[in-house]
């Protein structure tokens, strides 16, 4: 496996530049100041794309989970595996960036109410599962135990998404327009150009992961042959 | 410009990286240890 040689993962990572750059150009030039919280608001664009980009590798991963109980391939493990670690990036970003939103907006960094808790304890089982998955022996074992884990863990990404329309709480509702904040068409479209970007840079980082797992198995087999 | 707006976009940069530097670096590692068994392949025959 030669990276030099890799042109689909080159133009991937490149697309993913300049679709993050002009994202980024939106939030910064073309989306309004927001009436109520002015430019912290800003934040908005993408605390919610890395929120939803975590969401969707954990559902790869719970996807891909139920594959490999099915058939027993191994690219349905790697798939998991990768999947979860990029997704764990995104929803640390989106912890962290609604945090430094939340101290000028609420006036605290952190509160317990509904959304947050189930963000803290989803960040916590996703960190588990790569410290588990290392703790089983047998590569099958652990690939087995690691697809169910990722199947059970996806519960969390439901309940983050309906927490805020369940239980009572603070955190704003942007699909029914709940909270303090109103788009405007500008910030509806640099939303949905955010979310593009985002989505794209996980697939070219989620194919890089994948690449580097199917490498370290070649090379185990390699080692196994000597 | 606000500070955490600021923070909040250097917290993107920076795991970002983070990941991608991650990667890139187990990816060296690996081709440092086909590399080395490269090498002693020769040897071995």
């Amino acid at each position: 496996m030669n990276r030099h040689r890799d042109l689909p993962g080159l133009i991937l990572a490149l697309a993913s530049a300049v679709a993050v750059l002009t994202a980024l150009g939106m939030v910064f030039l073309y989306a309004p100041r927001e009436a109520t919280m002015g430019d912290v608001q800003r934040i908005f664009y993408f605390h919610v794309s890395s929120a939803w980009v975590g969401f969707f590798a954990f559902f790869v991963t719970f996807l891909a989970g139920i594959l490999y109980l099915i058939r027993g391939e191994r690219r349905w493990d790697i798939l998991a595996l990768s999947s979860v670690e990029v997704g764990l990036t995104f929803i640390t970003m989106a912890v962290i960036t609604g945090s430094l939103w939340a101290r000028p907006v609420w006036g605290t960094y952190w509160t317990w109410e509904p959304r947050l808790t189930i963000s803290a304890v989803q960040l916590l089982i996703y960190i588990a599962y790569g410290m588990l998955r290392r703790a089983v022996e047998g590569p099958e074992r652990q690939a087995r135990f690691a697809a169910v884990y990722g199947i059970v863990a996806f519960v969390t990404v439901p309940l983050s998404w309906f927490s805020i329309r369940w239980w009572r709480t603070i955190h704003p509702d942007i699909l029914t327009g709940g909270g303090e904040m109103t788009l405007t068409p500008r910030m509806v479209q640099t939303l949905l150009v955010s979310l593009a970007a985002f989505t794209l840079l996980y697939v070219t980082l989620l194919r890089q992961r994948i690449r580097l797992e199917r490498f370290a198995d070649a090379l185990a087999a390699l080692k196994m042959t000597k | 410009m606000p500070v955490y707006l600021v923070a909040a976009y250097a917290v993107f940069w920076g795991l970002t990286f983070v990941l991608v530097f991650s990667i890139w670096a187990r990816q060296r590692r690996l081709e440092r240890e086909l590399e080395a068994l490269k090498k002693a392949q020769p040897s071995d025959q």
